[in-house]
């Protein structure tokens, strides 16, 4: 067997990686081409994630706007008063960043969901609400009574201001059976004092 | 003997099993009124087919289903509808929901029944609609709706029968056996006629139950030796331990097949049912007879005659504890349902409905207060017990911090809330109730995704739209404006073909555009700006001239476009002339503002000789010069010329209303009082604009004099 000169050696090593890297510079790049994402993935997850009410109230026409702008203009994670903090957490998880407070300047976070209701009695038929509404959930037309399909309303708020007569109101969502569920122990006993505390350690007016 | 094994986890709580078993089944007394909740299963509530004011008979259909899962409620005494409304119900909510009231008449009466003692004759079809119409859910607890169970989509090769009970205190089924086991296994065989008579029939039954036990056995010896049923059934008897009577902790008790976690025992080929259910399919088919009422344990040291009950569905809970002896000052706390998976029921006017097994009416003994729950010391003695093999202490964590993705990865939907883990937390953690909770809230999470995705496909398809209006609007636009371009260019050309094809003519238009625009821009245009788009505007004028100067020059004499081009630099000149023109006036009128400017802001410097010798030279500007002096500070030509035209219009509409109000007055009409005024305002105003007119330029006096003394003839 000739022995390989260390010239040959260095030459087998030096075709061999670029042969490597031949082969698996196609692979990548025929990968970059058939698998290719359309848009940026990342708008749909923070989309996804934003509650979809189509407010505005973050400053944007929309959750996925607000999501494009919090991907391309770096825009903040807390504007979103009605996902609430609960929203704020999974996006702070998602970007792997800091979860800040809601941005109070663009509204409250509301305790209960609402939905809008006309006044049926006093509608005029203006269209102004149907115009405004983002989800298209008010039925109606011209000069006729206009009414919102409840299942589909967000609660965003936009048909209020517009109507001229001033017939919409946003009603809590009733309570009811189908979404009621059991309270976490915290809530259930918050009134009772001392819940954390060893048994022995109680005081005697809430042994007693 | 059938082979058993074993599930991990469970305990061994006491039974308290004997207190309700002294006696055997009791009847209640028929009370006043019975509630029947519209919802006593799993699935939509059903729908009120009765209203208020009419009269039903006993075992008549008052509510149909609504739905594939839901199921029809029947009344279970004759009487009269009370009401329809809202109702306190059995639930640990504690709110009120819709129900059904009948006040009972006493007569019991019942409607026609259709018994089918041949069973075997019916199709499943026909076995199906009678367990549906019956209204029958599942017994044990969770109210699930049998027929939906009856039918399912894999093939069946074990139908188990869940007599466990394992639940403390709870003795109804063990009642129910040891009273009625031929009924029972005559439901069975229903049961398995319906399900395509699977191979094997099995009854689970602990071995804390000796006698149902033997009644089973027996029952299904007599019943299979008479030729009463064909199916073969096995009774099972295994080790008694808390929770094997979980459907899939008995499954996994009598064939050793655990459900893969989010599957249904139907893809393993086997049904779970419990062994009430049986009984009422036994009533519904043999006896016609829908399901109206069920057997209810009464029990707890705070009743003096625990025991069974056959109750009525829709006995008030305090008519049914009644009964029983129910010391209400002995009770600490009244719970539906088992100790371990009860609940606590505050309003003693729920009814009992289709899935109430037990009513436990605990004194202070059987439950004191529970301590205040201690932080939790990872003893591990939950998972230990844990019949579902999860990590309770970690689900624990996981939902006090709301972290619903790990609960996720550990399995939380697979938890079956049976409360072992609670009952051996050192610490006394409400485990179960944390567990419940995170189940409700990732169950409403996971509906506000369904919700918002909706919410989200309407908001995209409403862009969409608009969208696609403004792209109509946008193509029609265009479109119009494509026409209006096609029809300028066709205009140019014909009037480029009837004209004759003058470059100079072009020139003209082209220039005449220009003048247009620069006006349009003066106006617009700051003085300094204006003084050098003049200052501009002369030397293109000079070079235009020069230029067209230049080719008139070089032209030769012969030419016929000579002509043309003299035409065209006299032309130019004029323009050039009246561009110096235009430039000396504005300097003229800007050096005017200044002084007025220096005059108001000092003294009156107007007259000022030096000012005067510079400006001599052309005596025009010198005239306006002095107008602009005498009158406001911004008047110039071009507002004169306005006050002139207004002043104009103004004489057309006076001489106007003066022929009115002549035609008025000679018609006698009643408007004219409205005409005169109309003319003497208008005389006004036109006095107003020729004072106006009078002061801006006095050179004009003469002819502004004329026009007074004309309005003046007028009057």
């Amino acid at each position: 067997m000739p022995e390989l000169s260390a010239l040959q050696l260095l030459l087998t090593g030096v075709i061999a990686m670029v042969v490597l890297s031949a082969v698996f510079g196609a692979i990548l790049g025929f990968a970059a081409i058939r698998f290719k994402v359309e848009g940026n993935p990342l708008v749909e997850q923070i989309d996804a994630l934003l509650p979809q009410t189509q407010c505005g109230q973050c400053g944007h026409p929309g959750c996925r706007p607000y999501a494009q702008a919090i991907v391309d203009e770096g825009e903040a994670i807390n504007h979103c008063p009605p996902g609430g903090q609960a929203t704020i957490n999974a996006l702070a998880n998602l970007l792997d960043i800091p979860a800040p407070e809601l941005d109070e300047e663009h509204g409250e976070e509301a305790e209960l969901k609402t939905v809008a209701y006309i006044r049926e009695a006093e509608c005029i038929g203006c269209t102004k609400c149907i115009v405004a509404c983002p989800v298209d959930a008010i039925l109606g037309a011209a000069k006729l009574m206009h009414t919102v399909i409840a299942d589909e309303c967000t609660g965003c708020d936009l048909c209020v201001e517009p109507c001229p007569v001033d017939c919409i109101d946003m009603l809590p969502v009733p309570k009811s059976l189908s979404d009621w569920h059991w309270d976490t122990p915290d809530q259930a006993v918050s009134t009772r004092r001392n819940t954390q505390l060893i048994a022995t350690d109680r005081e005697p007016d809430v042994a007693a | 003997m059938n082979k058993t094994w074993d599930i991990p986890g469970g305990i061994h709580p006491p039974e308290n099993k004997l207190q309700s078993l002294k006696q055997g089944i009791a009847e209640v007394p028929l009370p006043d009124i019975l509630i029947l909740p519209l919802n006593q299963h799993i699935g939509a509530p059903a729908m009120p087919v009765v209203k208020p004011g009419d009269t039903v008979l006993k075992g008549q259909l008052v509510a149909e289903p609504n739905g594939f899962v839901s199921a029809a409620v029947h009344a279970p005494s004759s009487g009269a509808i009370e009401a329809i409304e809202d109702r306190a119900i059995p639930h640990p909510s504690a709110m009120d929901a819709s129900c059904i009231v009948i006040r009972t008449d006493g007569e019991d009466r019942w409607v026609d029944l259709h018994p089918n003692r041949d069973y075997r004759a019916l199709t499943i079809r026909q076995l199906l609609n009678l367990v549906r119409d019956a209204g029958i859910t599942g017994m044990g607890g969770a109210g699930f709706p049998s027929a939906v169970k009856l039918q399912p989509r894999q093939s069946i090769g074990t139908l188990i029968i869940n007599a466990t009970e394992c639940e403390p205190y709870i003795t109804a089924d063990d009642g129910l056996i040891r009273e009625r086991a031929d009924e029972i296994v005559i439901g069975i065989d229903i049961l398995a006629q319906i399900l395509g008579n699977p191979q094997q029939i099995l009854i689970g039954i602990e071995n804390n139950k000796p006698e149902a036990y033997t009644a089973l056995v027996n029952a299904c010896e007599s019943a299979a030796k008479n030729g009463a049923i064909t199916s073969s059934i096995e009774v099972v008897s295994f080790a008694t331990k808390y929770p094997s009577g979980g459907e899939k902790q008995l499954i996994q008790i009598l064939t050793g097949q655990e459900v893969p976690s989010g599957k249904l025992p139907a893809e393993l080929g086997i049904v779970c049912h419990n062994i009430g259910t049986v009984y009422a399919v036994f009533r519904a088919v043999y006896l016609g007879e829908p399901l109206i009422s069920r057997i209810t344990t009464v029990t707890g040291n705070s009743c003096t005659k625990p025991g069974n009950y056959e109750v009525l569905l829709g006995t008030p809970t305090n008519h049914l504890l009644g009964t029983a002896g129910f010391d209400e000052v002995l009770c600490q706390r009244l719970i539906m349902g088992g100790p371990m998976m009860g609940y606590t029921l505050n309003d003693l006017n729920a009814p009992v409905i289709k899935s109430t097994n037990c009513l436990l009416a605990a004194d202070i003994v059987e439950s004191p207060a529970g301590n205040p729950a201690q932080a939790c010391i990872r003893c591990g003695h939950c998972s230990e017990v844990c019949p579902a093999s999860l990590l309770p202490q970690q689900l624990y964590w996981y939902a006090k911090a709301r972290d619903y993705d790990q609960l996720a990865n550990h399995h939380l939907a697979d938890c079956i809330e049976c409360g072992a883990c609670s009952y051996v937390c050192p610490s006394e953690i409400p485990l179960v109730q944390y567990y419940r909770a995170a189940k409700g809230e990732i169950r409403l999470i996971e509906q506000e995704v369904i919700v918002s995705d909706r919410a989200r496909q309407r908001f995209e398809y409403h862009q969409e739209r608009l969208t696609k209006a403004e792209q109509d609007r946008t193509a029609k636009r265009e479109a119009r404006r494509e026409e209006a371009r096609k029809k300028a260019a066709e205009l140019a050309k014909n009037n480029s073909e009837s004209s004759s094809a003058d470059e100079s003519d072009v020139n003209v238009d082209s220039e005449v555009i220009q003048a247009a625009l620069a006006r349009v821009s003066a106006t617009k245009n700051s003085p300094e700006q204006e003084l050098k788009r003049l200052e501009r505007a002369v030397t293109a004028a000079e070079n235009r001239l020069a230029k067209a100067e230049e080719k008139l020059r070089q032209c030769p004499d012969d030419d016929s476009r000579k002509k043309v081009l003299e035409a065209a630099v006299a032309q130019t000149r004029l323009r050039h002339d009246d561009a110096v023109n235009k430039l000396s006036r504005f300097k003229i009128a800007d050096i005017a503002s200044e002084q007025t400017q220096s005059a108001n802001a000092s003294a009156k410097l107007a007259d000022d000789p030096t000012d005067k010798d510079q400006l001599a030279s052309d005596r025009a500007s010198l005239a306006i010069k002095n107008a602009q002096l005498k009158a406001a500070r911004q008047a110039d030509m071009s507002e004169l010329e306005k006050l002139q035209n207004q002043h104009d219009s103004l004489q057309k509409r006076v001489e106007k209303a003066r022929n009115r109000l002549e035609q008025a007055i000679s018609d006698n009409d009643d408007n004219i009082d409205a005409y005169r005024v109309a003319v003497e305002k208008l005389d006004i105003k036109l006095n107003n604009s020729e004072t106006a007119i009078a002061n801006f330029v006095p050179d004009d006096r003469t002819s502004d004099t004329l026009h007074i003394e004309d309005s003046e003839q007028h009057n």
